[in-house]
């Protein structure tokens, strides 16, 4: 009987093994071969006009160059405001707000802002700002959408990473006299600064492959403009546009601009990861 | 008294005035965060009420969805939506579970953090990504190679038939779930690693040093004690499903009313929203897609806010 | 041991000339939130000597020491009742201004902590803040600091490295290098070399011994062998009362309370 019994849970232990590790084969597998269809893709249309060339009509030779500008542009402003509410929001967390009840509900409502759907942000923001306030279609709209979903990344590292530091090294810098707007600045934000980079990396890595967000706000546009007042060119609305059209290629251009933020994602969460290894180290 | 300190002039730093300031700056940000949600809500709720208003509870219940006669149901949607959300974590999540098990029992040495590096930088990825590898790919190998072998096969009138009905072309609920399912994957395998990695050495120890196999160790030391996280990650995962867009899109088929069979197309609330609101014909289907809006927002903070209360403020990014 | 949450009791003191006391501390009480950590202790502080404070885990002796620099303002629960005189006058008095009731009492944490910046920003950082100094002033306002820590021959070649390059025992002398620049008139040291090693300790108590002269030194400490060796006056404290003050040799050689007994002999605590 209990030879039996020993047997059975070798046998089943045997199964969960294989089971785990053809699991793990799947996955790893599917992953591979996304990331192969991207990289044949994408790499094949690669060349010098992806980034001199505007976006073209079908059959015309062209490239992603006012796209990739203006993604940059709508990111880079939508980053400076994440960056900006993010730090002092975070701050406040970790430093004034402590455990009252205001501060609850705020740390409730930025994880709900974090994994909140990004449509609706866009939806949103087309209803304040565009339909609303300005009335047409713009790269400020687009970035405030982008901002709107980036500062909860930023709010929650930055409280996560002061948080970290040792309550004694604030004592420290008290104990010696000094205001808290010195504290924080020359001290707490300057111990944290590796995390504080990573947060605003990982929130550069969110934003910059979100597509629903512009779709009603800075919309799209075929021209080169450096004018954000206005629709502005993206990368992941061209990337929506093209991958719908018949055309073999407008959609070769929709892989290499899938490629193309496929590979700054990539590179902004390992140059965080390379921070996060060599603040462990020292 | 004491000596030679006297000479020392003391004042306050001049720095100290800026002080009350600073706080109010950080006060209004974190209040900003506040303002947004509330802001959500309200454009939500304001765009959204003329449909509201027009079709009552109908809204929820009826599957016509039709910009010529501006009658507007949101069954089609809510029903696409919760299914395709549901049927992607029912695929996910054992994989998720295999995955990160392997990685934290079985997987050699020296591939564990690589692997577990490269599943987390791949949860990063973009969904418009995975939503091109979906239309590109995938559809075409799902059409090719299972639809039509099925519809060939299975006999006229059968429940086969009737469960695998469609149109051969790969987009339906079907695919979009599975899209849906590769896309919170990696996500869903970090954290239940990293909850896994949370058990205290100590109790695995115990456990093998008891004679336990892996299995058991997993399903009855490691899974109990983070149970409550697990479930909230879960959460976490079919909130995140419920409002991805780009990914479901693409392959969805878009197609409005209730899906007949699980190769049928359909939509969900925010693949109905993307596709239609930029050419909203009229007030009122603007209005119904905004409503669409609120109907998935109040689901998702009603999932999002349950996984928290399970998952406590832990990781949940 | 005795109850002593309910029985009355006086401390057993020893008068010090009023004209030499530093600080005194009069009928302090404290609380986190509902919970009352310190009951009506009265403790003179000597100017320019060592007083140690000692007590098992949990007496009060931390937060007696952080109620003289009013460093428990930073947590909206804390708070203190009583008096405590800094020459006369009431630091606990809300008039009072912290960063300038700071520059007079400086403090030194268990953990040492140097600031992310360059050995010589940190030993600058309270300068900059409170004086107004040339920047030859400020360098020999630092080298000065620097040499009272027992520090300068070390660090003289690297002023501008991180200060978190050196060693734990090096850290905790530059710690004490930057409270010192301010030219406090008191420094209180919260268990300053738990964290270190029985060298740097060493060097550290040596410092410590040496600073006497200009300073006046509050020391809390789980090492009674460490209080021997330099304090000059200890206070012994249990469950939030101070039970016995007095010179030190005669506190531990012989104590008038049994409590203070038992524990200087290593029976509790």
């Amino acid at each position: 009987m209990a030879s039996r019994r020993a047997a059975l849970r070798k046998t089943s232990n045997v199964v969960f093994v294989i089971f785990c590790a053809a699991t793990t084969i799947i996955a790893l597998g599917v992953l591979a071969a996304i990331l192969y269809s991207l990289l044949s893709q994408g790499v094949g249309g690669l060349n010098l006009d992806i980034f001199t060339k505007s976006t073209p009509a079908a059959g015309s030779p062209g490239g992603l160059a006012n796209a990739i500008v203006g993604s940059l542009m709508i990111c880079a402003l939508a980053m400076l405001m994440a960056i900006v509410v993010g730090i002092l929001a975070g701050t406040w967390l970790a430093e004034f707000g402590g455990d009252s009840f205001y501060a609850k509900v705020v740390r409730f409502l930025n994880d709900m802002l974090l994994s909140a759907p990004s449509i609706l942000v866009g939806l949103v923001v087309y209803y304040f700002m565009v339909a609303h306030l300005i009335g047409h279609f713009s790269g400020y709209a687009g970035a405030v959408a982008l901002a709107l979903i980036a500062v909860p990344v930023v709010t929650r590292t930055t409280e996560d990473v002061l948080k970290l530091q040792p309550s004694s090294l604030r004592e420290s810098g008290v104990a010696l006299g000094a205001p808290v707007w010195i504290t924080v600045r020359k001290i707490m934000w300057r111990a944290a600064m590796g995390g504080l980079v990573t947060g605003g990396l990982l929130a550069f890595a969110r934003i910059s492959g979100e597509t629903a967000p512009l779709m009603f706000t800075a919309l799209n546009n075929q021209f080169f403009s450096l004018d954000m007042s206005h629709p502005m060119a993206n990368l992941p609305q061209v990337i929506f546009n093209f991958a719908l059209t018949a055309y073999d290629d407008l959609r070769r251009l929709a892989w290499v601009g899938a490629l193309l933020i496929a590979v700054a994602v990539l590179a902004a969460q390992i140059i965080a990861r390379i921070i996060i290894r060599e603040q462990r180290r020292s | 008294m004491t000596t030679a300190v006297e000479s020392v002039v003391r004042r306050a730093p001049r720095e100290a005035a800026f002080d009350p300031i600073f706080k109010a700056l950080c006060f209004a940000a974190a209040t900003m965060l506040l303002a947004a949600l509330g802001g959500i809500l309200v454009a939500l709720t304001i765009g959204g009420w003329p449909a509201l208003h027009r079709f009552g509870f109908s809204f929820f219940t009826v599957t016509t969805w039709n910009p010529v006669t501006d009658v507007y149901g949101a069954a089609g949607p809510i029903a696409g939506t919760i299914v395709t959300s549901v049927l992607a974590l029912a695929m996910a999540l054992p994989l998720a579970f295999g995955v990160s098990v392997f990685l934290v029992e079985f997987a050699p040495r020296a591939i564990r953090r690589p692997v577990a590096i490269a599943v987390e930088l791949l949860a990063g990825i973009p969904s418009i990504v995975y939503g091109m590898w979906g239309l590109f790919v995938f559809a075409p190998f799902f059409a090719q190679h299972v639809q039509l072998p099925i519809a060939m096969a299975a006999t006229p009138g059968s429940l086969l038939e009737k469960l695998t009905a469609g149109v051969p072309n790969g987009a339906n609920i079907f695919t979009a779930s599975v899209i849906l399912a590769i896309m919170i994957l990696p996500y869903m395998a970090s954290v239940f690693r990293e909850l896994m990695l949370t058990v205290p050495p100590q109790l695995r120890e115990s456990a093998y040093g008891m004679g336990a196999t892996a299995m058991e160790v997993v399903w009855q030391v490691l899974l109990p004690y983070v149970r409550k996280s697990a479930i909230g990650a879960v959460m976490l995962g079919l909130g995140r499903a419920l409002g991805e867009t780009m990914a479901v899109t693409f392959i969805i088929g878009n197609s409005h009313g209730l899906p007949k069979s699980l190769f049928d197309s359909g939509s969900t609330l925010a693949s109905t929203i993307a596709n239609e609101f930029a050419e909203a014909t009229s007030d009122m289907h603007t209005s119904a897609l905004i409503a669409l809006g609120l109907v998935l927002f109040l689901i998702t903070f009603a999932v999002l806010a349950m996984a928290r209360a399970l998952l406590g403020v832990q990781r949940t990014y | 041991m005795n109850d002593l949450s309910r029985e009355t009791f006086d401390t057993h003191t020893v008068e010090i000339p009023s004209a030499e006391i530093k600080m005194q501390v009069k009928n302090l009480d404290f609380f986190y939130g509902k919970n009352r950590a310190l009951h009506s202790v009265n403790l003179p502080i000597k100017a320019n000597s060592v007083t140690a404070m000692i007590g098992p885990s949990g007496c009060g002796k931390s937060t007696l020491l952080r109620a003289m620099n009013r460093i428990y303002a930073l947590y909206p629960g804390q708070r203190a009742k009583g008096e405590i005189l800094l020459d006369g006058e009431d630091i606990l008095d809300p008039k009072v201004d912290l960063t300038v009731l700071r520059t007079r009492v400086g403090m030194v944490f268990q953990k040492p902590t140097p600031f992310p910046m360059s050995i010589f920003d940190n030993v600058a950082f309270g300068l900059r803040m409170h004086e107004q100094l040339s920047r030859g002033e400020m360098k020999d306002r630092v080298e000065e600091s620097l040499q009272r820590a027992a520090l300068w021959d070390e660090v003289k070649d690297k002023l501008n490295t991180s200060g978190l390059g050196l060693s734990g025992g090096q850290q905790q002398r530059l710690c004490v290098a930057r409270s010192i620049a301010v030219k406090p008139e008191v420094l209180l040291l919260d268990e300053p070399a738990s964290a270190l090693d029985p060298i740097s300790t060493s060097k550290l108590e040596d410092t410590i011994s040496e600073l006497k002269s200009d300073y006046t030194i509050v020391i809390v400490t789980h090492n009674l062998q460490q209080a021997a060796r330099i304090a000059d006056y200890t206070a012994f404290m249990y469950l939030g009362k101070l039970i016995e003050f007095g010179e030190t040799e005669g506190l531990f050689t012989k104590p008038r309370s049994t409590q203070t007994a038992d524990y200087v002999t290593g029976r509790f605590g």
